[in-house]
């Protein structure tokens, strides 16, 4: 039916859609289209693979499942897509890695089942090295995921744990996973060396749960797109232990893509990934200088005046306003003010929110323009016209002891230096930290005002005053 | 405890020490607001309103003072006239007095009510600290001053402030020279700008160059170094040589400009003279002075406290006291400085005060407390200390270690050395997969680093869908001969299929988001 060289061509041409389709997100305007680009690729190569397995005999039963799969599946994955709302988008992403990472674990336990490949030596050798490192990152993937995915949806608590002794049990577990190896590559029997691939299952399994664990909330970012280059790699190595090239290029395209997002949400928070990695934020460093000082509190009113006083206007969403739902909110105010004639402008911080872009899409999905939303570097040296900014629900992304106190957890961290502008209105809550845990003395600014309240409740109570 | 307002009784003073407002606010601390009949009329504040913010009226000064434990003025205790008697003659043993006070220059009343055995704190000695901005009563009056200085200047100017072309000709902006750009110096220069004038403004300090030019004013430059900042940022004596330069540069200046306002004050001194006769008869007629510093002896020469007078066809203004000439804006602002003043007193929010003199802005506003004068308080090093810690940990955290060359070759020779291992053992097959590998994680690379920051969350899903490739081996797996293993990878494809579905799915309605 379709000849192996059709395959490869067809291999080829999927990876050069998924390599548009990842270079189409360069901006908005090409971005649709890369998505169709990788739909094409994916439909492509599915239809390629069964094709050729057809011509290897597929039988009644593999079809079966095959199409039940299939249609399970990608209902499951469709409702999910629909469903889900913005301010979950962390989640899903998680859940969606864990996924990866189980599927990766399965093809690499499946494939050592099916011993109808026959290799040489070097070539055995080899390969089992692939199948036993595939199941070992898809595991880890997996079992990280998951916790990922606990944090985000707050089913576990945000709080690293901190296990005594943590980089120890690290090591013992490494260890542990080489000795397996060992075990698995000179096993006698067959079942031998399944008994030594489940044990680093389980191993791999708690290494994941462990790492996880001890990383802090604020650094979910980071965790969220390390998970990102993990399924990737579990993809590449499942790509090597099948000898096949277009899940290699794939999954180097995606573990490649993860380990620059990692990297991009280090630089943003100034820390080393295996600082972020090794866990246990601000643990580190100095005595931070105390906090002193009392805060202006303001009520909607006094919001309103300012607002109507102002001319150029910043507004800095964070994690509080996803936590809130106030993105619609926020989006009516802005538009009223435009209205105006004010000039809006909204300053994103990398990190703001709990995975990288995650306030880009919440303020889409209220329909504010993209145009008027900047990134960190784009406008921190505008704040000097800025009349009053608008912190929502942020906190350590607009803390200024992180560039003037060296003592500070998060010192050297880039932060929206939004205390040069004139007023700084700041909606919180309460007087809580951040989740750094680190005071913020940007709120007892002589120019800083604290209007305290659930943020969407106290932006429709200022929508409103605006209104009239 | 009870807080007293009495009418102010130097003649021309308007302010009042509190509004409704600011009465409502305090009462909110624990204290009862009493205030003299008619305190406010000067400054378009009757007695009802008071009375609808809940302070009582109380119709004598005289029964004011004697039930109050605090009183709170503008003005320090004077002679009340239509009483016949000194107002430190009503204030009773263990009352508390707030109010500006000018330590300084008021040496004798100072020792007068301390032998009262009261407690006095002094608005005008409020520490200059940015924690005790919020209650610098000196400077919300400054702030005042320097607008009604240029409207005063306004006033008795025959022309236009900002240039116009008119079919009657063209009309010239107006130039105005502000000396000292402290608060009230800043203020004049804002204002003086937004009614469309030339704006140049001098001070001996450097550092203020920045405000002056933020406000889109010129900073006169002096062709000389000395630094003018003396402690808690107020201006301090210069060198002789300095002043002569000053001096030729104002005498060049007041030939070209037609207003000159002058805010030029060194704390506890009289007032620097800086313009003589000689630059008075240099200016155009018609041009118009404003001295702010008439108080302290006035910066001009000229200069007659409290009058408008015109020498050689200039016009010079000497008015001391303009914030009363703005008596509802400066009553509220200094109302609102004596509410946080009392906040910070009264932290339990109880109505009763605690002088507490461990608070290094009540400690400095103490003047007398219990009888035992505190003045001057210990000198205040905050704001160079401020200055420091802000440049230090620049100079700290710039320190790098410079790469020695053999670690910049590491990764190199690592990387050579694992490829070199592979090269040796692995067999053909592998390292064309290999190749394949490193290429791609090159493209990747280089692909993922223009993706635009707006777009990291779509990246992240549109990853999660490509990473659904993993499908593929599992279907290649299906057609095995073993039925756990078909099972296996069925649950496989459903597993990779929710990811391919959902991944793209939810990318797009991402997408389709973003709107211009």
């Amino acid at each position: 039916m379709m000849s192996q060289g059709l395959v490869t061509m067809s291999y080829i041409g999927a990876s050069i859609l998924f390599i548009l389709s990842l270079s189409g997100l360069s901006n908005q305007e090409t971005a649709r289209r890369g998505n169709y680009y990788g739909m094409a690729g994916m439909a492509i190569a599915i239809f390629a693979t069964i094709f050729s397995s057809i011509m290897n005999d597929y039988s009644t039963l593999s079809y079966e499942f095959l199409i039940g799969a299939l249609v399970i599946g990608g209902f499951i994955g469709t409702r999910a897509a629909l469903k889900v709302e913005m301010t979950q988008m962390p989640e899903l992403v998680a859940a969606m890695h864990s996924l990866v990472g189980l599927a990766a674990m399965l093809v690499g336990y499946i494939s050592f089942m099916d011993e109808s490949a026959s290799f040489t030596d070097a070539e055995k050798t080899i390969h089992e090295v692939e199948i036993y490192l595939g199941i070992l990152i898809g595991a880890v993937t997996f079992s990280g995921s998951l916790i990922a995915f606990g944090k985000l949806c707050e089913k576990i608590s945000g709080k690293p744990l901190l296990l005594p002794a943590r980089h120890y049990l690290n090591l013992i577990l490494l260890i542990a996973a080489f000795y397996l190896g060992y075990l698995f590559l000179n096993g006698e029997t067959a079942d031998e060396r399944l008994l030594a691939l489940g044990l680093m299952t389980v191993v791999a399994l708690l290494f994941g749960i462990h790492m996880v664990m001890a990383i802090g909330g604020a650094d979910m970012p980071v965790v969220v797109s390390m998970l990102n280059s993990y399924s990737g790699w579990a993809a590449a190595a499942t790509g090597f232990m099948l000898s096949n090239d277009l899940l290699i290029i794939t999954g180097a395209l995606v573990g490649s893509s993860g380990a620059i997002l990692s990297y991009i949400m280090c630089r943003a928070m100034n820390r080393h990934f295996l600082s972020v990695i090794a866990g246990g934020f601000g643990s580190a460093g100095g005595e931070a200088a105390a906090i002193e000082g009392d805060v202006q509190p303001i009520d909607v009113i006094e919001t309103v005046q300012l607002l109507r006083e102002a001319k150029n206007i910043m507004i800095i969403p964070g994690y509080g306003m996803a936590v809130a739902q106030a993105q619609h909110t926020v989006n009516e105010m802005t538009r009223f003010l435009i209205s105006k004639g004010k000039k809006v402008r909204f300053g994103i911080h990398p990190v703001a929110g709990r995975m990288p872009g995650h306030m880009n899409v919440l303020l889409a999905e209220a329909k504010v323009p993209y145009d008027i939303v900047f990134e960190m570097d784009e406008i921190n040296d505008d704040f000097e016209n800025v009349d009053v900014s608008i912190v929502i629900g942020a906190n350590d992304i607009v803390n200024p002891s992180a560039l003037d106190d060296p003592n500070s957890p998060i010192a050297g961290m880039p932060v929206l230096e939004c205390w040069k502008g004139q007023t700084t209105i700041v909606m919180k809550r309460s007087m809580a930290s951040g989740y750094a845990g680190v005071g913020n003395p940007l709120f007892v600014l002589e120019n800083t005002r604290m209007l305290f309240g659930d943020a969407n409740v106290t932006l429709q109570a200022v929508l409103k005053e605006l209104q009239n | 405890m009870k807080i007293g307002i009495p009418k102010e009784v130097r003649l021309g003073e308007k302010r009042v020490a509190t509004t409704p407002e600011a009465a409502e606010k305090i009462s909110k601390l624990g204290f009862e607001v009493l205030v003299e009949t008619g305190a406010g009329t000067a400054a378009d504040i009757s007695d009802a309103a008071y009375q609808a913010a809940g302070v009582t009226i109380v119709p004598s000064a005289t029964e004011l003072w004697a039930q109050s434990d605090i009183v709170m003025k503008v003005r320090a205790p004077e002679w009340h006239p239509a009483l016949n008697v000194n107002e430190v003659e009503l204030l009773h043993a263990g009352c508390t007095l707030i109010s500006f006070f000018w330590p300084a220059q008021n040496a004798d009343l100072m020792a007068t009510l301390a032998a009262k055995n009261i407690n006095v704190l002094a608005m005008d000695s409020v520490p200059r600290l940015s924690r005790a901005q919020k209650l610098d009563a000196l400077s919300s009056m400054a702030n005042i001053a320097g607008y009604r200085a240029v409207i005063e200047a306004a006033q008795h100017f025959g022309r236009f402030f900002t240039g116009q072309i008119t079919a009657a000709g063209k009309v010239p902006p107006a130039k105005v020279l502000v000396i000292g750009a402290g608060v009230a110096g800043l203020a004049a220069i804002g204002t003086a700008k937004s009614m469309g004038a030339i704006v140049r403004a001098f001070d001996t300090r450097p550092e203020v160059k920045e405000q002056i030019e933020s406000m889109d004013a010129e900073f006169l430059m002096l062709d000389f170094k000395e630094e003018g900042a003396g402690t808690g940022g107020y201006a301090k004596t210069m060198s002789a040589e300095f002043i002569a330069a000053e001096m030729a540069l104002f005498a060049q200046q007041a030939k070209e400009v037609d207003i000159i306002i002058t805010t030029a004050l060194i704390p506890g001194k009289p007032a620097p003279k800086l313009i003589t006769t000689d630059m008075v008869a240099s200016m155009k007629a018609g041009s118009v002075i404003v001295d702010l510093a008439a108080e302290q002896g006035g910066n001009c020469a000229l200069t007659e406290k409290d009058e408008v007078v015109v020498r050689h066809h200039v016009t010079i203004i000497g008015y001391s006291n303009l914030p009363s000439r703005l008596a509802n804006q400066s009553s509220q602002l200094y109302a609102t400085n004596l509410r946080h003043l009392l906040t910070e007193l009264c932290p339990e929010k109880n109505g009763i005060i605690n002088i507490n003199m461990e608070d290094e802005v009540l400690r400095g506003a103490t003047v007398i407390k219990e009888g035992k004068i505190t003045w001057p308080p210990p000198p205040p090093t905050l704001s160079l200390n401020a200055k420091t810690a802000t440049t230090t940990p620049e100079v700290v955290v710039k320190e790098q270690k410079k790469a020695s060359p053999l670690a910049a070759l590491m990764p190199f020779l690592l990387g050579g050395l694992a490829l070199l291992g592979i090269g040796l053992t692995a067999p053909i097959a592998f390292m064309s997969h290999f190749i394949i590998f490193i290429l791609a994680c090159f493209v990747g690379y280089q692909v993922i680093w223009n993706v635009s920051p707006s777009l990291h969350t779509p990246l992240m899903s549109v990853t999660n869908a490509i990473s659904g490739i993993i499908v593929v081996g599992a279907l290649v797996e299906l057609s095995a001969t073993d039925e756990t293993v078909i099972k296996i990878a069925g649950l496989a494809i459903l597993i990779a299929s929710i990811n391919i579905a959902g991944g793209f799915l939810v990318t797009r309605r991402m997408l389709e988001m973003f709107r211009k």
